[in-house]
This record gives C-alpha cells, sequence and structure tokens, in this order.
C-alpha cells in the first residue's frame, strides 16, 4: 500500500465508461485518483489512465471536443505512465474499424477489428461481446517457450509482475487490437479461434483490454504494480533532477 | 469459453430477500454480507436486483451499491425499477458496471437504444422474465412476474439485441424460487436465436440444474440464488441483525434454512464451480480469499 502513497492518478472522463471501479481500484492499493477532463490535472498527475466504455467514434469525439488529444500524445511522448483500459486501450491505436473507419491517437500502430464468426474448435458460434473470464499468457499459442521468443513473456517490472501465465481476468469487449509489431504485445488471449493482444506495452505506454478493476485479486495486484512503478518513476525523475 | 456464476441478489429495502415464483419473499440476511461471501469464494459477477423498487425510497439501494463497488472488485449489475436515463446514470455512478432494464423497456424499448447508445450497449443488460403459455410459447412478463404483456418473449429478446441489449437475462417465472430446475427450453431458444450472452436465471435446485442449463440450454452464464444462500446461512450462524424494519422474517427467526426448501440442495459456489469444472464445463477457479485484504 504504502508504494502508491501520493501518486496522483487522473482518470480522464470524457464522458463515456464506468470511472468509478477504476478510481475505487486505485484508492483500494493507496493512490490518489482523480476523475478529470482538464488538461491541467492531466499535466500535473503523476500517471494517467484512460478508461473507456462504448463507441470508439463517440470517444475520440469526445476527446477532440475537451480538447485531450494532444495532451494525451504529450503524455505518452513523455516519461509519465499512460495506461488505456478497454475502449481506452483501443484508442492508442492508429485507427479503428468499428462502425466504418476512425481515426485513434495514433500512439501504437496497428488498428481496431471487430470479433467477428467467432467458433469454439467443435464450430459452435461464440457470442460477442465476449464477457466474462478468460485467462492472460506470456506467448501466443503458436509459439513455445523458444528462445528465438525471449522478447515475448517478460513480465516482470511491468504491471503483469507476479500474475501468473494462464491467470483469468475479466473481459467485456467487442473488437480487438491488432498492433503492427507483435513486441509490443505484453499478453495473448484466446477467445474461440481468435488469439488476441490482451496487453500491451510501449515504453511508459500501457494498455489492457480486459478491466482490471473488475478483476478480483489478479486485477488489484495489477493496479498494486502500476503504482509501484509510478512510485519508482517518481523517485529516478527527482534524482534525475537533483 | 468461461461460463460465468453469478449470485443474484433479491434485495428489498435492507435486505436480502428470497421468493417463489418473484413472489412471497422471505428475509435472508444482511446482502452485504453475502455479497463479500461470494466475492472471496469465487462470484463471476454480482446481480443485486431490488425486488420492490417501484414502492420503497432508492436511497438505500444507492448507498449499498457505493459500498459493493469500494470493496468488492468484481462486475456487479443493478437491476429493479430503472426507468429513464437518469436512473440508469444514477447506479453507474453508484459504481454499478451494468444495468438490467424489463418493465421500463418493455413499456419504451426506445430506453433500450439510447441507454445503450449513452452508455454502451455492453453496459445494458435487458431482463426477461417469461411464463410458459399453454401453447408452448413464452410470454413475458413485467412488474416482477406481476403483470402479462401479451410480448413473446423470444420476439422480444430479439427486438432488445437489435435495440443495443448487450446481454439478456432470462427468467423462467414458472421455476423462480422452485429449486425444480432452469427451463432449459426458454433459455436455449432465446440463447440460439440471439448474438449477445444470454443469463439463465431461476429454477436452480442442485449442481446438476446448472450443468444442464449450460450444455442443454446453451446458457453462457448463469445465476443462482437459493442454491448459494441457504447453504451460507446455514454455515454462518454470525448472520443475525435487526430484520425487525419489514418483511417476513418467520424463516430466519426459526433458523432452519432449509425446512420448506426441501427441493433446493445447497453448496458452496466452490462446490458448484469445483463440479462443473470436473464435468468438463470450464469456469474460473480462483477464489478471491482474503488476498485483497
Amino acid at each position: 500500500m504504502a508504494e502508491g502513497r501520493n501518486v496522483r492518478v487522473a482518470i480522464v472522463d470524457y464522458g463515456l465508461g464506468n470511472l468509478f471501479s477504476v478510481k475505487h481500484a486505485c484508492d483500494h492499493v493507496g493512490m490518489s485518483p482523480r476523475v478529470t477532463s482538464s488538461r491541467e490535472e492531466i499535466f500535473s498527475a503523476d500517471a494517467v489512465i484512460l478508461p473507456g466504455v462504448g463507441a470508439f467514434g463517440d470517444a475520440m469525439a469526445g476527446l477532440r471536443r475537451l480538447d485531450l488529444i494532444e495532451p494525451l500524445k504529450d503524455v505518452a511522448g513523455s516519461e509519465k505512465m499512460l495506461v488505456g483500459i478497454c475502449l481506452g486501450m483501443q484508442l492508442l491505436m492508429t485507427e479503428s474499424h468499428e462502425f466504418g473507419d476512425h481515426e485513434g491517437l495514433g500512439i501504437i500502430e496497428g488498428d481496431v477489428v471487430p470479433l467477428e464468426n467467432v467458433r469454439e474448435p467443435d464450430g459452435k458460434a461464440l457470442k460477442v461481446p465476449q464477457m466474462g473470464w478468460n485467462r492472460v499468457f506470456r506467448r501466443p499459442s503458436s509459439r513455445g517457450a523458444r528462445a528465438e521468443d525471449v522478447e515475448f513473456g517478460e513480465w516482470d517490472e511491468s504491471p503483469l509482475s507476479e500474475i501468473t501465465d494462464g491467470r483469468y481476468v475479466y473481459f467485456v469487449h467487442s473488437l480487438y487490437v491488432r498492433p503492427k509489431d507483435d513486441a509490443v504485445c505484453l499478453s495473448w488471449s484466446r477467445y474461440g479461434n481468435i488469439e488476441f493482444c490482451s496487453s500491451l506495452r510501449l515504453g511508459n505506454v500501457y494498455g489492457f483490454q480486459f478491466h482490471p478493476e473488475r478483476s478480483g485479486s489478479a486485477g488489484l495486484q495489477i493496479y498494486r504494480n502500476i503504482a509501484t512503478m509510478i512510485s519508482a518513476g517518481m523517485k529516478s525523475s527527482e534524482g534525475a533532477t537533483r | 469459453m468461461t461460463i460465468r456464476i453469478i449470485p443474484r441478489l433479491d434485495i428489498k429495502g435492507p435486505n436480502l430477500v428470497k421468493g417463489i415464483h418473484l413472489e412471497g419473499l422471505r428475509v435472508l440476511g444482511k446482502p452485504h454480507d453475502f455479497a463479500r461471501h461470494y466475492y472471496e469464494t469465487g462470484a463471476d459477477e454480482l446481480f443485486y436486483m431490488d425486488v420492490v423498487a417501484s414502492l420503497y425510497e432508492r436511497n438505500s439501494l444507492v448507498e449499498f451499491i457505493e459500498q459493493t463497488a469500494r470493496e468488492i472488485f468484481i462486475p456487479l449489475t443493478v437491476g429493479g425499477g430503472l426507468r429513464s436515463i437518469e436512473d440508469i446514470r444514477t447506479v453507474l455512478r453508484a459504481g454499478a458496471d451494468k444495468v438490467a432494464v424489463n418493465t421500463a423497456a418493455i413499456r419504451n424499448p426506445e430506453l433500450i437504444r439510447e441507454a445503450s447508445r449513452t452508455f454502451g450497449s455492453s453496459t445494458i443488460m435487458v431482463s426477461i422474465e417469461a411464463i410458459r403459455t399453454s401453447n408452448g410459447s413464452y410470454e413475458a412478463y413485467i412488474d416482477c412476474g406481476r403483470e402479462r404483456t401479451g410480448v413473446d418473449a423470444l420476439e422480444w429478446a430479439k427486438q432488445a439485441v437489435d435495440l443495443g441489449a448487450g446481454e439478456l437475462a432470462v427468467t423462467s417465472i414458472d421455476r423462480e424460487g422452485t429449486g425444480e430446475g432452469y427451463d432449459l427450453e426458454l433459455t436455449r431458444r432465446i440463447s440460439e436465436s440471439v448474438t449477445v450472452p444470454v443469463i439463465a436465471s431461476g429454477g436452480a435446485g442442485c449442481v446438476e440444474h446448472v450443468e444442464n442449463v449450460i450444455k442443454d440450454g446453451a446458457a453462457d452464464a448463469v445465476s443462482v440464488a437459493s442454491l448459494l444462500h441457504y447453504n451460507h446461512i446455514e454455515r454462518d450462524q454470525s448472520l443475525e441483525g435487526d430484520f425487525s424494519s419489514e418483511g417476513n422474517v418467520e424463516f430466519l427467526s426459526g433458523r432452519r434454512p432449509t425446512r420448506g426448501f426441501s427441493k433446493i440442495r445447497h453448496v458452496t459456489l466452490t462446490e458448484l464451480k469445483g463440479y462443473l469444472g470436473e464435468r468438463g464445463i470450464e469456469c474460473r477457479q480462483d477464489s478471491e480469499g482474503s488476498v485483497n485484504g
């Protein structure tokens, strides 16, 4: 708990989604969250969480209306941690194909595509949205733990630190991200015949397709790790300026 | 695909209640004790239904949602008497992740469209409460099973999804609270004709019923109440409290949980999930224990 004390987190409010469960999870691990749509508060926070449930186009319109697109890109370009959750993760991408084509924040190269024709191995059609608990894995199923795959599966010093491979977390989504470069994928998950990137990392930017704040103790561990990482980042930047 | 097990807590004022055919409510205890216990023993979501919402002041429900949202980190769906976008917003702002609508949606189907546009489709669950008719079809009922609508439940299910419902909860009023098993046909017919997840509700009296509605009823998730509640009452003798304010408390003061419920072979969540796992049904076996402190 002590790790996250005085960590000021801005939870970006652009009119969509359940911000309260994100806030409660931050509170629970001892961070100081603030739900805000103010550019100043986003700039002055130690870390920024971009949550979201709803439609991609509406979300981008909301961010544009509040003049938050450039500030979020600035955060991504800084040392500060930026965490996208669910739709918030999808918004990090270049573009989405949900109900037409929409430009995203373009922080991570790749697109967002619908879960379509999802089937079990026995041919049974699966429901969309995927709503429920599913596993996160360090590697895509096509790759075993081979030496050339060392870039996959490093969860130490990431928000997934101490999460066991194959742990269940909670998903609600109808689309998923396809990063151009697989190396940004922090975890992989499978829904029927579709394997997708369920969390990603690029420098100080992280994205989760699932909802850590609704994923029980596994999710709270992720929030604790995030708090620890933010604190560590604050200490090292204090050291740098000294 | 992982099946979700969702304890359903029917709430009347400050109390957890349980009826039969959605009527004859008995007071079972304090909702928060049960919610906390289910969270800690592996519930995949929680479903709160304010069963008399239209008749009572709502503040106690909102407080209860807030308390749950602060302490319980799994999805929470809240239903009962939500009539407008503002009602839905109130419940979501208190900390619910999803809302369930029935009566207001049947009276004004556009509410589903507007709500799913405003809050996201996956936030809007349509609850369908149905009774089997003599010709084998199912009719949707509203107001906690008190009022018939003339609406065919299957057609309504499809329409609700077209309007933007992200999920359906399908309750058989005939079976609700009886322990005689889910209505497999109702669940299967609806589940197979929509693309969104369907939660089967009403009738579980033993673990086999849950298995059946997943395997033969094509349920994507299962709501359970009596099956778990009576177990928790029997095991936790500390569930005393002041239930004087309302409701039929005779059952609790008798402290014989199974009396009159011989059809319910109650279990713990761990036992239920363990059984389903053995029968080849994938469900999350983690429990939260005391991990999150």
